[in-house]
């Protein structure tokens, strides 16, 4: 099991000092602990994606672009990159640019994105989420796989005769995971087609994720990805630790009680034990989070929120520390030998072994287009039947 | 010869009553408003059962849901109580011309589907009658917008209709409370009659209308819900919803 933490970058000032960070400090925050995680050892991190303050992550790829660069094993993902708002072609472009520079070293987790007036900013309607998340992931898997792309949707101006660039690299699309938290539709599009699904519990009880993500297991298989116990699964959580668990109440309480989102609602215990917060020593959580895979069955990817509601820097690079250290091994033992069968895949699938399962299923892209093309288009007529049409009617004109 | 056996409950009948003190008046209409729609219903030959939520102990985790988007505990119990209702009684005082915040935060919490088709009957009740059109401007409107089957008949009680027989100077004694409040019983169990039970229907109810526009889903999970998402749309008819042709 994958173990990482996501960000959602909201710039929010620390209840305890009155300290507010201005966006550039936050974004550099940003930066540190990912480097830091990588450094301790995670697996995974992940910067969300907002267009309206005080989130500060409007640009994913060019913040992961440069993680990409100054770390070195640490997976680099989104949570989650709005696949309702943006353009899907620029998604193709600009992760696909991503995955080359980073090496296949990331995935990304597409999601509708939850804030009604950032879709008119964009020129869309939240009341067609869904039909815009559909129809979005239907052109950007066109645009990675196949070369060549003729468009027309209800959403978006038609393609014609296009080309996303960079090629992914070593032709397989970067993997993609689909987060929803209530909206089982989304579940039915990941099993669809075969992709991950990550369930962001932090606020909900987990009889409601084990219930979102069984759904989502029974129709992957039911699309013939594999068995149910075979999808890929992820969840998100949230803890604060400190080795004595009073510690940690008495910090944590101050930045729970005044959050954005549940900030002056439910008391931290009942929220506790509501959702799957845990505050406590590291024992705690790896009892609470130890029992996960008991609900909704062995999982790939577990995500950690540790960095909002203010927390200073210095105080989230030890909850990194904490994570690594005294509570990640543990736990990692612990879950994985709860895993049913050998047969049921242990992490999320690699860039390499995509790869792999590609070339083993016969299947090759091109990692490049144009080489015996157009200059300007990589085209070449034949590939095209409308750019055919007109060549066979230039010559019957001449 | 052998006992009968005890009859049992085949309509169910949820009340909710918002009002804050105790003993409340609110909380006497509903009480009168659900005998009185037993004792019309068991006239008839259906025994019904009757489950008060009193909007008062789930005050906090009103707003804990408003603020977190999922109910906790009690209320979720209370939610899902109300989404498989034969019948709904809604008594609320009257407050600044309106049903009371504490109410309104309730129905807000509740799945906009949840009560489509469910007879409701309304009560209010206010200090002096003078309020009494509130119930017709403000709680039917609300109740239309979710789509339920409001009977026409509602009860508003003043403080003086509390009073023994209209010795009062403002009590009604050409059309007293209780005469009110069977009538308006009646009407909602002929309304409840003409249907079937609903038994355990919230599956069946949830089968209709998932999907498409999602705008005026509620932010809680809805009541009742089947575990197995049954009614989600198949991948084919989401496409379906987009300008991708096959």
């Amino acid at each position: 099991m994958q173990f990482g933490i996501f960000s959602v970058s909201d710039v929010t000032t620390d209840p305890t000092t009155g300290h507010t960070p201005d966006d550039t400090e936050r974004v550099k925050v940003m930066l540190t602990i990912a480097q830091h995680a990588d450094q301790a050892g995670l697996d995974v991190f992940a910067t969300g994606e907002h267009h309206n303050p005080p989130f500060v992550a409007s640009s994913p790829t060019t913040m992961l672009g440069y993680l990409a660069g100054v770390t070195n094993n640490i997976i680099l993902s989104t949570a989650t990159t709005l696949i309702t708002t943006n353009d899907p072609v620029r998604i193709a472009e600009e992760y696909a640019m991503l995955q080359v520079i980073a090496d296949g070293r990331m995935d990304l987790m597409l999601g509708r994105g939850n804030t009604g007036p950032v879709y008119p900013w964009f020129g869309q309607d939240i009341r067609t989420g869904v039909p815009l998340a559909i129809e979005n992931y239907a052109l950007l898997r066109r645009l990675w796989t196949e070369d060549v792309v003729d468009w027309q949707g209800r959403f978006r101006t038609p393609l014609q005769g296009f080309t996303a660039t960079p090629r992914p690299l070593d032709g397989v699309p970067p993997f993609v995971w689909h987060g929803s938290i209530r909206t089982p539709e989304i579940a039915e599009q990941a099993a669809h087609y075969g992709d991950g699904f990550l369930h962001n519990n932090l606020f909900w009880p987990m009889e409601h994720t084990a219930k979102m993500v069984h759904y989502y297991r029974q129709r992957f298989e039911h699309y013939g990805h594999g068995r149910a116990d075979q999808a890929i699964v992820g969840l998100g959580g949230q803890v604060f630790v400190r080795p004595n668990s009073q510690d940690a109440v008495r910090e944590f309480r101050p930045y729970f009680d005044v959050a954005p989102v549940y900030g002056y609602g439910p008391s931290l215990e009942d929220f506790s034990a509501q959702t799957p917060l845990t505050v406590g020593s590291p024992q705690q959580v790896i009892d609470r989070y130890g029992t996960f895979v008991d609900k909704v069955g062995y999982y790939q990817r577990q995500m950690f929120l540790i960095d909002h509601a203010g927390l200073p820097l210095k105080t989230v690079l030890e909850q990194i520390d904490i994570l690594a250290a005294d509570i990640i091994p543990e736990l990692r033992r612990i879950v994985e030998a709860k895993r049913p069968a050998a047969d049921i895949p242990l992490n999320p699938p690699t860039h390499a072994e995509r790869v792999a399962a590609d070339k083993a299923a016969g299947q090759h892209h091109q990692a490049h287009v144009g080489a015996v093309g157009d200059p300007y288009t990589g085209h070449r007529v034949e590939d095209h039947p409308s750019l055919a049409y007109r060549s066979q009617h230039d010559e019957q004109a001449q | 010869m052998t006992a009968p056996a005890p009859p049992t409950p085949d309509r169910r009948i949820v009340v909710v009553t918002a009002g804050l003190s105790k003993p409340s008046s609110t909380r006497m209409l509903a009480d009168r408003l659900a005998s009185a729609t037993a004792d019309a219903l068991a006239a008839q030959g259906d025994q019904a059962s009757v489950n008060v939520i009193e909007l008062r102990d789930h005050a906090h985790a009103v707003v804990d849901a408003t603020l977190t988007g999922f109910p906790s505990g009690a209320l979720a119990d209370a939610l899902a109580a109300v989404a498989t209702a034969d019948a709904l009684i809604a008594v609320t005082p009257l407050f600044t011309t309106t049903y009371s915040g504490l109410f309104k935060s309730f129905i807000d919490i509740i799945d906009p589907d949840a009560l489509r088709g469910t007879p409701v009957l309304l009560g209010a009740t206010g200090g002096t009658a003078r309020h009494s059109l509130a119930v017709e401007y403000s709680m039917r409107p609300l109740f239309t917008y979710l789509r339920a089957d409001v009977v026409t008949t509602s009860v508003f009680a003043a403080t003086d209709d509390w009073s023994d027989g209209g010795v009062l100077a403002g009590a009604d004694a050409v059309n007293p409370l209780p005469a009110r409040i069977d009538r308006a019983a009646r009407d909602l169990a002929d309304r409840v009659q003409s249907r079937p039970a609903r038994a355990d229907s919230a599956a069946a109810r949830d089968n209709e209308g998932v999907g498409g526009d999602t705008s005026t889903r509620s932010i809680t999970p809805r009541p009742g819900e089947t575990t197995d998402f049954s009614a989600t749309p198949s991948f084919a008819d989401l496409i379906a919803q987009t300008g991708v042709t096959a």
